[in-house]
Parts: structure tokens; C-alpha cells; sequence
């Protein structure tokens, strides 16, 4: 018999093999090999990245080597969404490996460097413009990353938020800073049991309530440029039924569903797969929810072929 | 969430009778719908209940052990010169038939049934069992005369003898109302029965089964039932009881509580009932809590007592224990009922008094015995299933309501509630279908409708033909309807007082708003009321309840009731239960996951595993502070600090090692533990310490481990949990154990099980069992028996059946190291002895002041211990105390009717009678305390056993029926039908009948089935077969000299057995032709209990092993030598201990699974010569299966790693 369990261990360890090439304008000493990584899934860009920072360094100018970041197929890849999220959602039913351009810009420190000073103002307008004419990095889009620490801010405030909408934030306020810490260790050593052995208090609940309050959801749809949907969904009916993925969808994006006569426009992916509408949110929130609580979800137009 | 079920009982106002499960949804009609009922009390076993004919009735469950009764009687004969043993007797003899004392006349014509209720099971037999020995064919008994001794020997003085002659009544009235007939005399006879209580069943275990029912009168005296017990579930005759006053209603509790009201108001309270006299002494009066309404209605449990008044309030007895059956003070509880009733575990139900609904009282825990809100069960009835659904179309009732009320209904509430209370919660108040009950209900409350709800309780005895009259009017449709139509409303602002908060002292009412609520409900609920009154009365939807009994009904926090939410398919579907794969596993989604996830991790990673990992894996230690018992002496705890080191090896394997840093001399020390090397990890815990012990193969062979200590029980879980953890890993053993595993339990109730090698029963070297690794799995158990296809079951300490799920981990092994789906909630219940001493002195008698050099006078069993009812704590923290301290009377040597054990000094051997020589005397008290657990196991219920047997391997294919024998507590032999390996649970018992009680089991692998009966007297049973599964009859094997046995184990063909003086006997000379075999042989000494498996192998539990530092009790031991020619080995190796109690190998076959020992495959049991080619056939059938499983588990293993 398979076990449930097998699923988290599966969704765990799930791993997109990558090809990491520099961006054909950065200032290089010499030519730079690509470099092959397996990143987990369930990880960041930039907390499992320093191989690859590290090999492009190496033939870099130093005084041209700054924040690094990613872009895949001329789309800045968020580094603050799960890895998993970003293939599904940019590189799904596309050839593996997986290929990702790698930027590297000193700019925009220089910047930083510039305004904190307090230097003259024609300064930080000449060197904006200088960033800006060089398409470097997109401060549209991206967060800026300066250290792991960034990382651990935010991948917490996604479970205390999660936690807020399972269980008014009952079990992660009960835990101890060393259970918070647990959490991100496991995340960044990619320690299962370690993570696990913490994580599986904030996927319980009362026996009583069959299931979490709300669900903790986020919906991405490749098409759109809203960052994603989320709204309050409760995992039981009032009636007592368990509500389904097809529910939530129809609830808050029926764009996504594909109408009964009509051709099946989109794809409804988690973790690389496409759950059957039928089944149960509570049951994919326990066990197809990233590390930071979220069911993430990606809706993507379905390849015509 | 598996558990057990119970039924909740109701009776609707039409007098029919229904059961709601503990796990189910719907109420079901009782099965038995002749008569219409007016009251039900129910327990476990059986409900009794009074039909609108006033007669008694009870229910009695059918099981699959029938209730039957032995009816005994001795035949007698004399010798004389001239005929020899013959009938005639001297005149001073005993009657030629009588009972076993010769006084009383009994001849076999004599014996009739005591009700139409009863059956014969067959004709008279003699008896041919004496002692446990038996008897020369005719069963007769030689003494010299009358009375004496009878031996089973004639000898040339034996001038008397007697035979004993017994015949089996069976209760037949099972699933069916069961009149109880009155033997008594016409005009003795009670008059017309108007309420029933039974209960008190905790206050004697003996005999067996025994029931209070109490009874009332129309004309208000009380009934006591002599003799109610497990066979004699009518009991025998009415007692009368007298009562100070004129009784309506009465309420017996499971122990020694019992109330009653009085027609004047007041309630009277039973005092003095115990053992000794379960009917009580006297009775004392509990006033109203208000003086104008006088108490209707009164239940009670272990300890609490809840009434209702005469104006519909609900109140809660503060203070009641057995010491003050009284208590002291009234509470009032918030709402409005017509009865309550108090069930197991103090849990309360009512009926609403205005919906008719039954409410479950919510968060009654052992510190909160008033609970906190009433939550109405909204559950359907089974026969309304095909239609609308009635608890759908109930909620929709809140439709016919206009939005203002519900607007100010809301106000209201949000007023009384708790702010941080969820008012989403279907809880009482905010459910929109129960303010709309309460609207309908406060519309339709008019004088019809009073007096219906008057004749449906015990107000006026007087009344109780109109009772009848109005429960025959009732089942008319539209009277019900009119009824309910009838406007106005006598008591509007009662209405209101449903809140979230407990007591209702704690809340005040805005009475404004209150009334005005009142008047717009009544007035806008009966505009719209007619509309859609008929379909909601007149369709007979929403059931309308006169009367609930929760005696038989268990619900506990570990299991959520399903009673609240509106039954729908997905749910119920998705939430059922069953040991089979759940529904909710095999639906089309999860496949789906699982296999798109396989396909997902083929894509994406199958022709990149050459790539890079993006994160190392790094060492991972984990240190922290212990405590450690010191290696030198004087032996001590010592603070220690504590690393794990773990890291990976190249294969990519993990390994560990255990550093224990301490201070020696004021030197830096330490010790290390290799984790691959470590056999086990037992947790000690006692109130003192959280202890754990780490073994290896030599710390073994010593009797000394490693012990450990945490501050806290968290802490030390967090320990065990990593370290066992990090055992399992550097093993490579992950999952379930297989089928072979061997499980052992220690005497904490631990259940230990172990992945045999081939080496451990055959081979060129055999494994020493110093190196098993066992790892631990939840659960508490006190024994557990398996077999080689997988079927474990197990028995708690409570008698409880259990049977594994196939699932690993469980107890404080959280998180990965154990299965999610199949650990489930366990529970098991034990008592704690104590023992009260004292001395007799010639100024007071037996007192409590000892000489200075006695025992304490609280103390242990050995009196070294000081042990009081106060000090005296739960075994360890995960045990709570689940009853007060009672005495026991079931200590070996009796007691007398105080409990009392008398010696002539301490320690000595206890009497149950005092004698002119004893000084001293003891008496035992017990308590009972419970754990709460998880583990791989679901409960088998209803039937308690004692012992089981699995057959250890058979040829059968996984299809067919696995044999499997049992022993119930009460000693019936019982033979489990339908098991397979799918489904391990089976499907039912079959009674396999006996002349006495037996204690031990076991089956072997071709279906020889021996027992040992509590005599001491080991039995045969003839051809059993799997198409005969039940055998056909019993052959008394005479025990070794002198010997009473207590256990049996048949392996593939021999027979071992065990007696009371731990003597390990063997059966020689068994054949196929002849399986009883001819003669025991001795094997050895000190043993406790033994496992045969089906390669014959024999292991045991030693009583005391002698290690190189210590002593153990309680050792795991396997008999090395064990060959065909040569079937009691030679020797004992000796393994883990002390502490253990139970060992089964019945699962491991492994004998020839690798094909190294081409010699040991051919092996075949010496004693079967004669029958040689069948036995070869099957051996080799059944190796075939072993090696099939074998391959899948390593394929299983490989997939895992």
C-alpha cells in the first residue's frame, strides 16, 4: 500500500536538473562553461545557488561581480517564490534541463552606496540612467536578496501567515525560536525528517474540525499580470463536504476551468503534476503544500500539440 | 481514527426505538419493532425498557459467544456384596441423584427452563473430568463413603461412587425485546412498571456481568432485580424496595450512585450500596434546588448527578463522590430540557424541551464535569436516508423565517457569546435551524401540546393512561400537527437562554431584547408557520424524541462523534472507516497524485542524476544534557553532556555515533556508542525518571546498559525518537516489519518487534540473539501473537482485541519513522495495587498500628514500599487515573467479605477466612488507570480475550482463510472466521464449546489445535481442518504428574507446554495417526512463556538470567540444538531482558528462504515418520509462498532506498 506519506517525501525531494549560463553581456575575463545543478523544488533560487555564483565568479572582473540574479527566457525569475513554482509556472512542457541565464550587476549597489552618502544628486541621476539603459537588474520585479537572511525573513513570515489562516496562528506562536530555526534549517540543508519533525505540528488540526479554518493558497496564472490570487476558503462546506480543488478554483478563478463543453484551455499544476479537480484541498494542503505553507498553484495555458 | 462503537438509545414520541453508533451518522430502528416503548436504559450489553404495556423488557446484543448456562447433577451408587455398585442406597445415604453436596434432591427430569427464553444446547452427558484428570469411561468417582474425597481410582475400599452429569441451557431471546416473566407470587407480583434504570456494574466483577435494574412502579414503590448478571440476563425475581415516599422516576449510575425523585419534588439518594450490598442500606433526601418547581428528572453516573425541575431547568450536583453520594449544592445549567441522561464517562445528553431534539453536552472532561455547551445532534434517521435527507431539509427549516429575526436572533447571541468564541461553529446558538426549532417551537408550545409532553414524562403516575392514550393519539399524524400549530406561548422569555457560556450565573440577558425577540418570532414564525408546517411535521422529518439513554454509549476525546454535521456522501465516504484500504485511498485523485508523482520524478530527474546536488548534505549533530547511571559504584545519576554525531558514508548511507561526555575524578571523560551496534532502545519510565536504556550485544551479555536520563518526557522523546531513528537508518530498516518479524512486549506494555536473519534458526553459525535489533512500535499490549503471513494480533491488558494494521511507528516514534495512515488512537486500562496491613492486638483487634518492626501498614505487595493512597501515583506520566481506590477481592487465596486476607505473621501465605493462629491480616485495594496511545492497531471489538493463536504457515494461498483460535476473558474457546491477509480482522467468532473455562491456545501449522482449560488439564481438539474450522470434539490429555499447565504452543509439529511451577514440558510420541501423542518429557526449568514457530523452533521468557554484571528477570531465550532428530534442543541461548513478558517467533519461517543450507530444506520433523509423505507435501507447499514474499521484500527495500 502506498502511503501518504510517500508524497511529502516525493514533493520533497523533487528536483528540476538546471543549466546555469551567463548573460551574454556581462563583462567576462574569459569564457564561462555553463553549469548543471539539481535544484530542489522546494527550495529558493538564491539559497541553493552559491555553486553556481561561485563558478561564474571565477571569470568574472571582481569589480564587476554584485547581486546576482536570474532570468529565464527574458522573464526575471522571483526568487522569493519556490523554485518548483517558477519552472511550473515559466518552463513547464518545455525540454529539460532547465535553462536560466545568470546576471550579475554591481550597479545597484553603487547606488545604494551613492543615495546613503548623501552624494550629490547629479550623481545618483547619472548613474540611474546608466543602470537603466543596460536593462540591469529589474527593480520592477525583483526583491532584492543581499543575504540568506532576507531569505529566512521571508520564507517565516509566509508560515506565520499560513499558520494565521490554518490556525489563527495558534501552533506557530506556541513553538519555540528553536523550532522556528528547525523549520528554516531543514529548508536550507535540505533536512527532511529535520523540517518534517516540526512542520507536521502546523499541518494538524482538531479532530473536531476535519480540517485547517482557511486554506493557505496562492493561484499564479502564467497569462496575467496580477502577482497571484488569494483569498479566505474554508476546506469544509457548511454542509459538512469536503471541498474539492475543482471548488476552489471555480470559487475564485473559474477562468481555470475548463467549461464542460468546452476544450481544455489550461493546466492546473502543483509540484509539477496536475491534481484531479475532484480531489480534496485539505488533503493537498497537508500534503502538496510548499515548505512555507502554501498550496501554490500554477494555471498555464495548455500546449496546443 | 479507529474506535470501537457504541450505540446511543432513544425512544421517538411514537414509542419506537432507535441507536445511534458512536461512528455512525444515522439513527438506526431497532432491529426488534414489535412493541412501542415508553423508557430504555441501556448499558453495553443489553438495554432493558418498558413497553406502552407496562411489562419489562430487555434487549440482549447477539455476539458471537452464546450465553449459556451448565446445569449440573451427581448420580450416586453404593456397593454391595450381591449386585455390586447399584442404585440402592442406605437409608442415611444421599439421594441416588443430587447436587454436589448430596443435600439437595435433583433428578435430570427435575431440571426445567427457567423462561420461554431459554433452549437445551443438548441432552445429559457424564462428565469425565476430574480435577483436570480424566476419568475411566463412565465418569464415575470412588470414595469410601459419603462425604469424602473422590479419586478416579477404584481401590478395594471403595464402597461409594458418584458420577457427575451436566446439560447446557443457552439463552436464545438475543436481538430481540425479551419479556421477563414473573415467577413470583400473583400477589406479590409489581404492579404496572412506569421507569427502569440498570447500571452498577462496576461494583462487583463477580459473578460475572452483574447488573443493578431498578424499576418503578405506577403505584410509585421501587423494584430491585435479584440475580441479573451475564447468564442470567432476566435475573430472577422483583424485590421491593422501600422508598419514603411515592417514586416517579429513578436513575442507577455504573457504580454505586442511585437517585430517585419523589412525586413530592425532592429526590432521594441511595446510601450504602457496595459489594456486599448492591441494593444500599437507607435513603436520604436531596431538596428541589427551587422551592415553587420540584425536581421531574434525575440521571446520574460515576460521580455526577444532573436533574431537571418541574420548570424545565437543567442542574448540576456539585460535590458527589461515593464518600458523599449527596453532594452539596445545585448549579443551574444553561437551557431548557425534558430529561437528561448521564452515559459512560460522565457524558450527558438531553432532549430539548421545545425542539424535541436530542442535545449532546460538549466538553464534559474528567476536570470539567458540567462541560460547556449543548450541541444538537442533527443526525437522520436510516429510514429517512432515501428520501430528502432530514437534517438537510431541518437546516432548510431556518427558510421559513424572515431576515429580521435572524438578524436579531445574531444580535442576541453576539450579546451573550464569548468574544473570542467562533460563532461560525455549528454550536447550539448560531445554527440557524436550531433558532429556527426554538421559533417553532415557542410557536407551537400551547396547552396541546403540554399535555402531550406531560403524559410523555413521569409527572403524575396517576396520569398514565392518558399516557398510553396520548402515545396512541400521537402516532395520528395530524393530532401531532395540530398540536404543534396551537398558538401562544405560556413561558416566551424561556425561550432564549441557549448560549455559548457555561453556567448560567455567569450571563445576564438583555431582556429587551430577549422579549422583543419573543414577540416577533411568534407572531412572523406563525404567519409562515402553516405554510410550511405540513412538510415539515407531516413528511415526519425532523424526529421528535421522548426519551435517550447514554448508559451503553462511550464518547471520548480521542473520538470525534459525526452526530453534528449533516450526513452528505463525499464526506462519509471519505471519512468511514475500515482495516481495509479507506476509500479515501483508492479513490481516482490520490492514485493520480501518486502516480503522476512518479512520473514527475522520472522526467525530470532519470537522465540528470549524473547532475550535481544543489545543497551538500552535512553532519548533523545534536547535543544536549542528560543524565547518565554511572558505570562505577556507589551507582548514581550524573549530569552528562550527550552528542550525536551523524554522517554519511560514501554509499550514501547515514551512521552515527553516541558520545557521552562526564567527569571522572575531575578528569574529562567520555564513552561512545557506534549506533549500527546498539540492539535496542527501551524506554523506563516511572514517576521519578524519564529513563531510557541502550543495549548492545555485550552490554547484553552483561545485564547492564546504557541508561539515560532527560528532564523532561519531551525531551527524552525527542532522544528516543532521533536515536531510534538513526538505528533504523544505519540497519537500512525502514517500513513495516515483515512478515516473519518476531514481536516481543515487555512488561510495560511495549511492543518490540525484530527482522529475523536466516542465520538466527539455521545455518553453519547461528546468530547469537544477543545481536537482534528490535525496534519499538506504538501501542500498549500485553500479549501478541503473529504469524507468517502477515496476521498480528494482540491483546491489551483491558482483554481488549486488537489487530495490526500493517502500519509502523506510532507512540512517541512521530513524523517519518512511522506510517501515517494506518496509527491509530490505542488506549489500554490496568490497575495499581496497594495493600493495607494490620495487626492484631488484644486491647482494639486488628488495627493499623503495627509492631515497629512490621511493614508499613500502606505498602507494596512485598511491604518494602511504603505505598498510600495519597502518595501512590500512576505508573508514569502517560498514565491517568480513571477510577478511585476500590478494595479487590479477587486476590489468589481468597478474601473475606471486607476484603480481608489473614496470615499468622507477614510475609506468610494469605487465607480469605480468619483463624484462631492469624495475627495479621492485608487486604488489597485497586485502582485503575488508562493510557492513551497511538499505534498500528485497530480494535476487534466486541469480545475481550485472554489468549490467541494464529496458525504459524500453511500452504493456503492469500485468498483463503487463515485459521485463528482465541480464548475470551471469560474463557470460552473461540475460532475466528473470515481472516485472510487481506483482511486480518476476520469477520466473526465461532463458539467452540467447553465443559469449563480455558486459558491457553494454540494452533499448529497442520491444524492441531491443543488448550489448556484453568484446571490446569491440557486438551486435543479432533479434526480440524479449513473446512471443518471449528474440529469436532475435545480429548482430555492428562497433564505431566502433579502438574497444573497454564500454556500450550504448537509449532509445525511439536508440542511444547508450560506449568504454573514454570516447568517447560515436551509431547513425545506425536504421529499424524496419533497427534495426541503418548508421554511429557521435561525440558527445563524456570519459564515463563514460550513461542513455537513453524520451523519448531522453541523460544521463551526466562524468569531469572544470570549476566556478567547484573541479574535479569524476564529474558528473551532461544533453545539452540533444536534439530528433527532432536525436537528439544540441547541448550539456551540467552537475548534481551529483563522486563519482558512475551515473546511470538510463529511469523519467522525463514528457514530455507536462501537456499544455504540444502539440508535444513529437507528437513523434516522426526515424529512424522508414519505419515511422511503428506506431511513432505505440505512442508514443500509451504515453502514455496516464503520464497515469493521473500523476493518482494527485497524488491520493496530496494524501491525505498
Amino acid at each position: 500500500m502506498t502511503d501518504d506519506k510517500d508524497v511529502l517525501r516525493d514533493v520533497w525531494f523533487g528536483r528540476i536538473p538546471t543549466c546555469f549560463t551567463l548573460y551574454q553581456d556581462e563583462i567576462t575575463e574569459r569564457e564561462a562553461d555553463p553549469y548543471y545543478l539539481l535544484l530542489p523544488r522546494v527550495s529558493y533560487l538564491t539559497l541553493v545557488t552559491d555553486k553556481v555564483k561561485k563558478h561564474f565568479q571565477k571569470v568574472m572582473k571582481q569589480e564587476e561581480v554584485s547581486e546576482i540574479w536570474f532570468e529565464y527566457e527574458g522573464t526575471p525569475l522571483k526568487w522569493h517564490y519556490p523554485i518548483g513554482l517558477l519552472f511550473d509556472l515559466h518552463a513547464s512542457n518545455t525540454a529539460l534541463p532547465w535553462s536560466i541565464t545568470v546576471h550579475f550587476k554591481k550597479v545597484v549597489e553603487l547606488l545604494f552606496f551613492l543615495k546613503h552618502f548623501h552624494c550629490n544628486l547629479f550623481l545618483v541621476s547619472r548613474v540611474r540612467e546608466r543602470l537603466l539603459r543596460s536593462a540591469n537588474f529589474p527593480e520592477k520585479d525583483l526583491l532584492h536578496c543581499h543575504s540568506k537572511d532576507v531569505i529566512e525573513a521571508h520564507f517565516m513570515a509566509c508560515i506565520k501567515e499560513a499558520d494565521a489562516l490554518k490556525h489563527k496562528s495558534q501552533v506557530i506562536n506556541e513553538m519555540q525560536k528553536k523550532d522556528h530555526k528547525q523549520l528554516w534549517m531543514g529548508l536550507q540543508n535540505d533536512k527532511f525528517e529535520q523540517f518534517w519533525a516540526i512542520n507536521r505540528k502546523l499541518m494538524e488540526y482538531p479532530p473536531e474540525d476535519n480540517g485547517f479554518r482557511y486554506i493557505p493558497f496562492r493561484i499564479y496564472q502564467a497569462t496575467t499580470e496580477r502577482p497571484f490570487i488569494q483569498k479566505l476558503f474554508r476546506p469544509i462546506a457548511s454542509g459538512g463536504q469536503l471541498h474539492t480543488l475543482g471548488d476552489l478554483l471555480k470559487d475564485v478563478c473559474p477562468s481555470a476551468i475548463t467549461p464542460e463543453d468546452g476544450e481544455q484551455k489550461t493546466q492546473v499544476m502543483i509540484h509539477g503534476i496536475e491534481p484531479m479537480l475532484e480531489t480534496p484541498i485539505q488533503w493537498l494542503s497537508e500534503h502538496m503544500s510548499y515548505p512555507d505553507n502554501f498550496l501554490h498553484i500554477s494555471i498555464i495555458p495548455r500546449p496546443t500539440d | 481514527m479507529a474506535m470501537p462503537s457504541s450505540l446511543l438509545w432513544a425512544v421517538d414520541i411514537f414509542g419506537r426505538v432507535y441507536t445511534l453508533s458512536t461512528v455512525g451518522q444515522y439513527w438506526e430502528l431497532c432491529k426488534d419493532t414489535q412493541l412501542e416503548f415508553k423508557r430504555v436504559s441501556a448499558v453495553k450489553q443489553c438495554c432493558w425498557g418498558i413497553a406502552c404495556d407496562h411489562q419489562v423488557y430487555t434487549y440482549v446484543f447477539s455476539g458471537d459467544v452464546p450465553i449459556r448456562y451448565q446445569e449440573e447433577t451427581y448420580e450416586n451408587q453404593r456397593w454391595n456384596p450381591v449386585g455390586g455398585f447399584c442404585e440402592k442406597l442406605l437409608p442415611s445415604d444421599r439421594w441416588q441423584w443430587s447436587d454436589v453436596s448430596g443435600l439437595k434432591h435433583q433428578q435430570l427430569d427435575s431440571f426445567t427452563l427457567p423462561s420461554p427464553h431459554w433452549e437445551w444446547e443438548s441432552d445429559w452427558y457424564v462428565d469425565e473430568n476430574i480435577g483436570g484428570e480424566p476419568t475411566e469411561k463412565g465418569g464415575w468417582t470412588y470414595a469410601i463413603d459419603f462425604p469424602s474425597t473422590y479419586t478416579k481410582d477404584k481401590r478395594w475400599n471403595s464402597c461409594v461412587r458418584r458420577r457427575r452429569w451436566i446439560r447446557y441451557r443457552r439463552y436464545k431471546s438475543r436481538d430481540v425485546w425479551a419479556k421477563i416473566v414473573s415467577h413470583d407470587e400473583p400477589d406479590q407480583l409489581p404492579d404496572p412498571f412506569n421507569d427502569i434504570s440498570i447500571g452498577g456494574w462496576e461494583i462487583t466483577d463477580e459473578p460475572l456481568g452483574r447488573l443493578s435494574v431498578w424499576a418503578v412502579s405506577l403505584q410509585g414503590r421501587v423494584w430491585y432485580r435479584e440475580n441479573v448478571c451475564h447468564h442470567n440476563p432476566e435475573g430472577s425475581t422483583w424485590s421491593l424496595v422501600t422508598t419514603p415516599g411515592e417514586v416517579v422516576q429513578i436513575s442507577c449510575g455504573p457504580y454505586d450512585l442511585l437517585w430517585a425523585t419523589l412525586w413530592e419534588g425532592q429526590a432521594i439518594v441511595r446510601e450504602g450500596i457496595d459489594r456486599n450490598n448492591p441494593q444500599g442500606i437507607s435513603w436520604s433526601t436531596v431538596e428541589s434546588p427551587s422551592s415553587e418547581n420540584g425536581i421531574m428528572h434525575v440521571s446520574v453516573g460515576v460521580d455526577v448527578v444532573w436533574c431537571v425541575t418541574k420548570d424545565r431547568k437543567v442542574w448540576f450536583r456539585r460535590g458527589v463522590n461515593s464518600h458523599n453520594p449527596c453532594g452539596t449544592s445545585w448549579i443551574e445549567m444553561v437551557g431548557e430540557m425534558m430529561m437528561v441522561t448521564v452515559g459512560l464517562n460522565n457524558q450527558v445528553w438531553g432532549i430539548g424541551c421545545d425542539d424535541r431534539a436530542i442535545y449532546f453536552r460538549q466538553g464534559v472532561t474528567p476536570s470539567e464535569l458540567s462541560g460547556k455547551t449543548w450541541k444538537a445532534i442533527v443526525s437522520g434517521r436510516e429510514s429517512d436516508r432515501s428520501q430528502t435527507g432530514s437534517s438537510t431539509s431541518l437546516l432548510s427549516a431556518g427558510c421559513f423565517f424572515t431576515d429580521d429575526i435572524q438578524n436579531q436572533t445574531s444580535a442576541v447571541i453576539q450579546g451573550d457569546a464569548d468574544p473570542s468564541s467562533d460563532t461560525e461553529l455549528p454550536g447550539v446558538p448560531s445554527s440557524p435551524a436550531s433558532t429556527a426549532l426554538l421559533g417553532a417551537a415557542a410557536a407551537g408550545n400551547g396547552p396541546a401540546s403540554q399535555a402531550e409532553t406531560s403524559a410523555q414524562l413521569p409527572v403524575d403516575p396517576l396520569h398514565s393512561e392518558q399516557g398510553e392514550a396520548t402515545a396512541a393519539s400521537a402516532s395520528n399524524e395530524k393530532d401531532n400537527l395540530e398540536m404543534n400549530k396551537s398558538p401562544g406561548n405560556p413561558n416566551p422569555s424561556a425561550e432564549l437562554q441557549w448560549i455559548n457560556i457555561d453556567l448560567k450565573e455567569a450571563q445576564k440577558h438583555p431582556v429587551l431584547s430577549v422579549s422583543s425577540f419573543a414577540d416577533t418570532s411568534s407572531l412572523s414564525s406563525l404567519g409562515v408557520f402553516s405554510v410550511g408546517a405540513e412538510e415539515q411535521y407531516g413528511a415526519d422529518e425532523h424526529p421528535l424524541w421522548a426519551w435517550v439513554s447514554g448508559g451503553g454509549c462511550l464518547v471520548d476525546l480521542h473520538s470525534p462523534l459525526k452526530w453534528f454535521t449533516a450526513p452528505s456522501g463525499l464526506s462519509s465516504s471519505v471519512q468511514s472507516l475500515s482495516l481495509s484500504i479507506t476509500p479515501a485511498q483508492t479513490a481516482a485523485w490520490r492514485k493520480q497524485i501518486f502516480q503522476q508523482l512518479s512520473e514527475r520524478t522520472k522526467r525530470e530527474l532519470e537522465n540528470f542524476r549524473h547532475y550535481e546536488q544543489a545543497i551538500e548534505q552535512s553532519v548533523w549533530v545534536k547535543t544536549g544534557a542528560l543524565q547518565w547511571w554511572r558505570n562505577w559504584k556507589p551507582h548514581k545519576w550524573m549530569d552528562v553532556r550527550v552528542a550525536l554525531e551523524q554522517f554519511t558514508g560514501s554509499d550514501g548511507m547515514r551512521d552515527s555515533i553516541l558520545f557521552i561526555y562526564y567527569m571522572y575524578h575531575e578528569e574529562k571523560k567520555y564513552i561512545h556508542v557506534f549506533l549500527n551496534e546498539v540492539t535496542i532502545i527501551v524506554e523506563v519510565l516511572n514517576e521519578a525518571k524519564h529513563s531510557f536504556a541502550l543495549y548492545t550485544p555485550e552490554r547484553t551479555k552483561q545485564r547492564w546498559p546504557i541508561r539515560l536520563a532527560a528532564a523532561t518526557e519531551q525531551e527524552m522523546h525527542d532522544w528516543l525518537s532521533l536515536l531510534n531513528m538513526s538505528c533504523c537508518e544505519s540497519r537500512r530498516i525502514q517500513g513495516p516489519p515483515s512478515h516473519h518479524a518476531i514481536w516481543s512486549v515487555t512488561c510495560k506494555g511495549d511492543i518490540f518487534v525484530s527482522e529475523p536473519s536466516p542465520e538466527l534458526e539455521a545455518g553453519p553459525q547461528l546468530m547469537p540473539c544477543d545481536q537482534m535489533f528490535w525496534r519499538q512500535v506504538g501501542g500498549h499490549l500485553r500479549l501478541i501473537e503473529s504469524n507468517s503471513r502477515g496476521v498480528v494480533w494482540g491483546v491489551g491488558y483491558d482483554h481488549t482485541a486488537w489487530v495490526y494494521t500493517g502500519g509502523y511507528g506510532g507512540g512517541f516514534i512521530q513524523g517519518l519513522a512511522s506510517s501515517a495512515d494506518n496509527i491509530y488512537t490505542q488506549s489500554d486500562v490496568k490497575c495499581v495495587y496497594i495493600y493495607e496491613n494490620q495487626r492484631w492486638n488484644p486491647v482494639t483487634g486488628y488495627s493499623s498500628r503495627g509492631l515497629p518492626t512490621d511493614r508499613y501498614m500502606w505498602s507494596d505487595a512485598s511491604g518494602l514500599q511504603e505505598c498510600t493512597k495519597t502518595n501512590t501515583k500512576p505508573p508514569s506520566p502517560q498514565w491517568s487515573w480513571v477510577s478511585d481506590w476500590y478494595i479487590d477481592f479477587s486476590p489468589a487465596g481468597g478474601t473475606d467479605r471486607e476484603g480481608w486476607q489473614y496470615a499468622a505473621d507477614f510475609p506468610a501465605s494469605y487465607h480469605g477466612h480468619k483463624t484462631m493462629k492469624d495475627f495479621v491480616r492485608r487486604r488489597r485495594w485497586a485502582r485503575k488507570c488508562k493510557i492513551v496511545t497511538n499505534g498500528p492497531w485497530l480494535e476487534v471489538p466486541p469480545v475481550t480475550l485472554w489468549d490467541i493463536s494464529i496458525i504459524p504457515s500453511s500452504d493456503a494461498d492469500d485468498e483463503e482463510a487463515v485459521a485463528l483460535w482465541a480464548i475470551s476473558d471469560k474463557g470460552d474457546v473461540l475460532c475466528r472466521l473470515g481472516v485472510t491477509q487481506q483482511n486480518p480482522a476476520g469477520t466473526s467468532w465461532l463458539h467452540v464449546g467447553t465443559d469449563q473455562p480455558f486459558i491457553s491456545i494454540s494452533i499448529g501449522a497442520f491444524y492441531q489445535v491443543w488448550a489448556i482449560a484453568r484446571d490446569g488439564s491440557a486438551f486435543y481438539r479432533g479434526s480440524v481442518s479449513p473446512n471443518k474450522p471449528a474440529g469436532d470434539c475435545w480429548y482430555h490429555i492428562p497433564s505431566p504428574q502433579k502438574q497444573k499447565l497454564k500454556q500450550v504452543s504448537v509449532g509445525r509439529t511439536s508440542v511444547f507446554v508450560l506449568d504454573k511451577n514454570g516447568n517447560l514440558w515436551y509431547r513425545q510420541g506425536i504421529t499424524p495417526s496419533y497427534p495426541q501423542g503418548s508421554t511429557w518429557d521435561h525440558v527445563s526449568n524456570n519459564i515463563r512463556k514460550m513461542s513455537v514457530g513453524p520451523l519448531d523452533q522453541v523460544w521463551v521468557i526466562a524468569d531469572k538470567v544470570q549476566g556478567s554484571h547484573s541479574l535479569s528477570c524476564g529474558t528473551v531465550c532461544h533453545r539452540t540444538g533444536v534439530q528433527p532428530l532432536e525436537p528439544k534442543g540441547l541448550s539456551w541461548d540467552y537475548g534481551i531482558g529483563g522486563g519482558w513478558e512475551h515473546i511470538t517467533v510463529r511469523g519467522n519461517a525463514t528457514e530455507a528462504a536462501r537456499g544455504a543450507m540444502p539440508d535444513t530444506a529437507e528437513e523434516n520433523p522426526a515424529p512424522s515418520k508414519e505419515g511422511e509423505d503428506e506431511s513432505k507435501g505440505k512442508t514443500e507447499h509451504s515453502k514455496t509462498p516464503l520464497m515469493v514474499s521473500e523476493s518482494q521484500e527485497l524488491d520493496r527495500y530496494s524501491v525505498n532506498c
